[in-house]
């Protein structure tokens, strides 16, 4: 029975029962994570929408007031989790931007490979699902395989897969190894073609484009009002992107276009990702050709005050130990200062709002979380559609629980 | 970039002359604060003038200076010009008593729930906001937990002294 305690406020007309209320969420499989939305339909359409959020919420910027610095990279993991290694490096940067450090060429280029790779992954579990969602498996199942080499290179990189903590505040916290880079060719090689498969299949599907096309469209004036950003900016007709508007990491040294879209609606948001992928891949190997004219030994800055100095370095030399000691222990200065740092996330510009006050945790850190921002657009993108539009078009959002939560 | 930080600058002091103070550039962002009743001024300002076209809302948040006196938090809008990529940032200080800034939902849609997320977490109540509730916290929640006078670990447990590895002192 619902009393005057219930806290979930109802859609309009769900008093007067002309339509029925459908709850949506929190736990439903076809919405890809913990999302609820409070639907109230007629018959098959949606008449109008209620999001509620905050159910995975785990408070990262009040635990970011207590830690130190080299201890926030786990909590961006676990933002975006599918594309973890471009928030570790986000938060890095924007380190790096408050200390003024130099960063070497090489470091730059390794990280633009390991972005493109988690953007390459980010962007193929959407596609694919976007799939799932219109009833087509295999390509969702045949894409998971080149997914699984890319968490390959991150294990060989830095030992783990999905939340990966990648980099350190300097660089990277050992070089990329020969089986590494062998992975990394070996995936060259093998996802171009596996990918034209994936298009072939869903691209010009006719059933795939009933579905996708006029479905969730959104004008460009409407997204850029709602905050839309990354992907889903482009498909309404958009061309922002962090990498060039406010390039970092070196991205002026790559030559690579930014795909744009029409409508806005779920094909064109598809077709946007897909169009990124192939641009991912030539970034890639753009970077793979820069990195052999450098010496191969150098992956972190010299910045001793700052970088974690390696273990073994911590065991056997003064030096290394002292500064081992300073960083962990928080006796390394920190200027006073505000910052804000954006990278081009998966889904959207993923910012980082950072004010020191010299102190060895931040003084205040927010998260500009792309997909948090744009999720209050969903009720107005579904309104009058069917409902298993609704659940098309909240897979092409790309939207991931733990990123709007925090 | 045609449109310099000098020159926005000098439009919006031409504009609003006192209630614009503190310009300051830290790493190349034009940041600034105003008096808090005229922050949807400005921003309407930066949105309508021609020159200027500040048209995307990149983020709101908010600050807590707890010793500060009369103006404890700091709410902080990031604003983006898409045609000539400049972004600013604009302040606006509030008394933690009476924390009531103008809400800028009827400028940009994406303000509705970063202002509901600041007043989730900070208290600020913004006036004029169609559907101030929590949302991403519970809502029979009765504090604000981003503010300062929150630790995150017991301050008064006395069976934990770290004072001499910098983890005392300030919360």
């Amino acid at each position: 029975m619902l009393d005057q305690k219930q806290h979930i406020k109802l859609p309009e007309g769900s008093i007067e029962k002309n339509t029925t209320t459908l709850n949506l969420g929190p736990t439903h499989p076809a919405t890809h994570g913990v999302f609820q939305n409070i639907l109230e339909i007629d018959g098959e359409r949606v008449v109008s929408a209620v999001s509620t959020v905050g159910y995975i919420h785990r408070a990262f910027e009040k635990i970011a007031e207590r830690r130190p610095y080299y201890q926030i990279t786990p909590l961006t993991d676990r933002l975006n989790y599918c594309s973890a290694p471009i928030n570790n490096m986000g938060w890095i940067m924007t380190v790096e931007k408050l200390l003024g450090l130099e960063i070497p060429k090489r470091v730059d280029y390794l990280r633009v490979i390991i972005m493109e790779l988690a953007r390459i992954a980010d962007h193929l579990i959407c596609s694919a699902v976007m799939g799932v969602d219109t009833g087509a498996l295999t390509g969702f199942v045949y894409l998971m395989t080149y997914r699984e080499l890319i968490y390959e290179i991150y294990e060989e990189i830095c030992g783990s897969r999905l939340t990966t903590n990648i980099g350190r505040i300097g660089g990277f916290e050992r070089n990329f190894t020969p089986a590494a880079f062998e992975k990394i060719e070996r995936f060259l090689k093998e996802y171009p073609v596996a990918l034209k498969e994936f298009e072939t299949l869903l691209t010009r599907n006719r059933i795939f484009m009933e579905r996708t096309q006029g479905v969730g469209a959104i004008s460009a004036e409407r997204a850029m009002s709602y905050g839309f950003t990354g992907p889903n900016l482009r498909a309404a007709g958009v061309d922002y992107d962090v990498r060039i508007a406010s390039p970092y990491s070196s991205y002026q040294d790559f030559d690579f276009s930014i795909p744009v879209g029409t409508t806005g609606d779920c094909y064109d948001r598809y077709q946007v990702r897909n169009a990124e992928m192939w641009e991912s891949i030539s970034i890639i190997r753009q970077a793979m050709d820069k990195l052999k004219g450098l010496p191969d030994d150098v992956y972190h800055a010299d910045v001793p005050a700052y970088y974690l100095p390696d273990k073994k370095d911590v065991y056997t030399k003064m030096e290394a130990l002292i500064y081992h000691f300073k960083i962990v222990m928080g006796e390394t200065d920190i200027l006073p200062g505000e910052v804000y740092h954006s990278v081009e996330g998966a889904n959207g510009e993923l910012g980082f709002y950072l004010i020191s006050d010299g102190g060895r945790s931040p003084y205040r850190l927010h998260f500009r979380r792309p997909c948090f921002i744009y999720y209050q657009a969903y009720p107005e993108l579904i309104k009058g559609s069917m409902l298993s539009d609704a659940i098309v078009c909240m897979s092409s959002l790309n939207l991931i629980a733990g990123e709007l939560d925090a | 970039m045609s449109l310099t930080n000098e020159r926005i600058q000098q439009r919006l002091t031409e504009k609003f002359g006192d209630v614009l103070t503190g310009f300051e550039e830290p790493f190349g962002m034009l940041t600034f604060t105003a008096q808090k009743d005229y922050n949807l001024k400005v921003m309407q300002f930066l949105f309508d003038d021609e020159e200027l076209r500040f048209r995307f809302l990149t983020d709101i948040t908010a600050v807590h200076y707890p010793e500060r006196k009369g103006e404890e938090l700091c709410v902080v809008y990031h604003l983006h010009n898409f045609v000539d990529n400049v972004r600013l940032r604009l302040k606006v200080y509030t008394p933690v008593a009476a924390p009531k800034v103008f809400t800028a939902t009827s400028l940009y849609e994406s303000a509705n729930w970063m202002e509901r997320e600041t007043y989730d977490f900070f208290g600020v109540d913004f006036v004029g906001h169609p559907n101030l509730i929590r949302v991403l916290n519970v809502d029979e929640m009765t504090y604000f937990p981003m503010r300062k006078e929150f630790p995150l670990e017991d301050p008064m447990r006395t069976d934990k002294d770290d004072e001499m590895f910098g983890r005392g002192g300030h919360f």
